[in-house]
């Protein structure tokens, strides 16, 4: 006889099959689990595709032209073409626009003083000024790059008129790999990795901790099952689950936000076993270490935090302390946020990204080694 | 039933010690159990009882000793072992948010059964525990009594050799007790093998055998009259009750 049927048979009788089908069952049942695996990533793309808009625009501006002439008109016009900037209204004096900005109904104010035609006429410098709600720093920032671009604009076209010669300089910027500036184009890969780490860790956890509450891990180590078995009876579904929730943030990104995949596809799903690796390795750690669900869900948000934070999902890495970039490169989700953008909105290959690649591998491996020996250990 | 592995004793411990730190959970135990008996493991709290049924499962190795059951070593032929007993601890170890059926479905096809036979085997069983009515019920909306019964046909739907029972009628009422000794009674004419932990002295007295247990020590072994005339008392409650308090005494 050969070997085959009997390999065959092994499959067909192991253990992990009706692990599988339980597991499944019960999160079907479970209406928190059922509900974090459906509803997550459909509110998650939309909330954070939608709703967080990082790159900051159309700051409602009051102004305030003393100088009532063409040239002050021709400044205005060029500001509020800028797209940073839109026209909140005419005010009469200084205090009114004040007043705008205390009470939030604008975010800046343009004060242009009498004087400002008469000079730009004459060939002297002009002063203007723009009050900017700082309150926000990233609003802050968007409005004072936006005045000084602004005004830099008008003064080119100024001198050029006076000496009517060609511009010197002429910086053309072309944004790459996302031309338009999007954030959801920025943000929908992320997303993909985030849910990943909550399915993978936080509802992991929580599954093995509660067969430990219940009494029915105990029961499983009578029977014959096998750690093996029992493990990935556990882990697997899972794994299934991500997949699913991969695939539907994926196609609802290109429905919904256009987010294109220009790399290739099999391969971010060949990419993404280390990542899942990695994580399942630290759900199954925190599933050693808590003594209750409730515990298991507080070390999976603690986890949670740093790789919403720090991982480079929502904030550059780049303009992060040393410290906190450190913390970073310890994070699986780093590694691969950088394959999920490479691959979705570079069309980065294999050759380029064997760095994060290799990275992640090597967390993973640690991760889960490290852990599935707790693992065994506890269930002694 | 599938043949027993030996037409020897169920059980054999020879010297069993497990201590915890500077704990000594359980002293040199040695016992016998005979094939078809219900065993009965006897003591107050903290006497071992627990300790004595996890190592004999494989849920725990022995600090010292030996044990077999069915004929196995339990530290060195844990897999044998396993295939051939049944395990209800005190918990009952269901899930919750499985049905009855689905419940002994999961344990029986962990335990080896699988396809037709698995589901004949089933219909059978359900019927024999009476667990009918409730087949397709959330285990976790059953009341105590069903809860027990149903884990008790979890734990004896591959028709094991050996059954052990870590207090498993604890927080159930009179009627269901009832019902549930007169299916541990079928099992043992059957030739299965019970031990049985218990609380409840009227339990102790249905027991065949007994072991009593205190800070981990046999101090008694036999039948329930032996019991009570080894001692002096006139029932096993007596004696239960003179042992907790020369154990207390023993403690002030």
């Amino acid at each position: 006889m050969s070997d085959t049927p009997r390999f065959v048979d092994r499959l067909r009788y192991s253990r992990f099959w009706p692990m599988l089908w339980k597991e499944f069952i019960q999160i079907r049942r479970d209406r928190l689990t059922l509900g974090m695996i459906l509803v997550l990533p459909a509110a998650q793309l939309l909330l954070f595709g939608y709703a967080i808009q990082t790159d900051v625009r159309h700051l409602p501006t009051v102004v305030l032209d003393e100088s009532r002439t063409s040239e002050s008109r021709a400044l205005v016009t060029t500001l509020m073409n800028s797209g940073v900037f839109d026209p909140a209204g005419e005010v009469a004096d200084r205090a009114t626009a004040r007043r705008a900005l205390d009470a939030g109904t604008a975010n800046a104010a343009l004060v242009i003083p009498p004087e400002y035609g008469r000079e730009v006429a004459a060939g002297r410098t002009a002063t203007v000024q723009m009050l900017v709600d700082a309150a926000d720093p990233q609003t802050a920032g968007a409005a004072i790059s936006g005045a000084q671009l602004g005004a830099q604009a008008r003064a080119t076209q100024i001198i050029a008129e006076r000496v009517s010669l060609a511009n010197p300089l002429d910086m053309r910027v072309r944004p790459l790999y996302n031309p338009a500036q999007r954030s959801a184009v920025f943000i929908v890969p992320g997303v993909i990795g985030v849910l990943l780490t909550i399915t993978l860790t936080l509802i992991t956890a929580t599954a093995i901790v509660r067969e430990r509450e219940r009494g029915t891990l105990e029961q499983l180590i009578v029977t014959p099952i096998g750690k093996t078995s029992l493990m990935l009876g556990k882990l697997v579904p899972f794994v299934i689950v991500g997949y699913v929730q991969m695939t539907v943030v994926l196609t609802m990104g290109w429905v919904f936000f256009r987010v294109p995949i220009v790399g290739s596809l099999p391969l971010l799903y060949l990419l993404t076993i280390p990542f899942i690796i990695a994580s399942l390795g630290v759900g199954l750690l925190i599933s050693t270490v808590a003594r209750s669900q409730a515990q298991a869900m507080q070390l999976s948000f603690f986890f949670m935090l740093p790789n919403i934070l720090l991982s480079g999902y929502l904030f550059p890495r780049m303009s992060m302390p040393l410290p906190a970039q450190f913390v970073g490169l310890a994070l699986p989700l780093t590694y691969y946020l950088k394959i999920l953008r490479g691959l979705m909105l570079k069309g980065t290959g294999f050759a380029d990204l064997w760095r994060p690649t290799g990275s992640l591998v090597v967390l993973a491996v640690l991760l889960f080694t490290i852990s599935v020996r707790r693992f065994h250990k506890t269930i002694e | 039933m599938t043949a027993p592995a030996t037409q020897g004793p169920t059980v054999v411990t020879e010297g069993l010690r497990k201590v915890f730190g500077s704990l000594v959970a359980v002293e040199r135990l040695d016992l016998t159990i005979n094939r078809g008996e219900v065993f009965g493991l006897l003591g107050p709290n903290g006497s071992g009882k627990t300790t004595t049924i996890r190592m004999l499962c494989g849920l725990m190795a022995p600090t010292e000793g030996r044990a077999t059951v069915v004929g196995f070593d339990v530290e060195r032929e844990a897999e044998r072992v396993r295939t051939r007993i049944g395990y209800m601890s005190q918990r009952y170890g269901l899930y919750d948010d499985l049905t009855a059926y689905e419940n002994m479905r999961f344990y029986a096809t962990v335990y080896g059964l699988h396809g037709r036979a698995r589901d004949e085997r089933l219909e059978q069983h359900i019927a024999e525990m009476g667990l009918g009515e409730r087949r397709n019920q959330l285990a976790g909306t059953l009341s105590g009594g069903w809860k027990q019964r149903l884990a008790l046909g979890c734990a004896t739907a591959h028709e094991p050799e050996m059954l052990f029972l870590d207090e498993p009628t604890a927080g159930v009422d009179p009627a269901a007790r009832r019902d549930f000794w007169a299916s541990i009674y079928a099992l043992a004419a059957r030739g299965t093998t019970i031990l049985v932990t218990t609380h409840y002295m009227d339990e102790a007295e249905r027991c065949q055998r007994l072991a009593f247990l205190s800070r981990g020590k046999l101090i008694g072994l036999g039948t329930v009259d032996e019991i009570t005339t080894q001692f002096g008392q006139p029932t096993i409650e007596d004696v239960f009750i003179a042992l907790q308090r020369k154990d207390e005494g023993a403690h002030a």
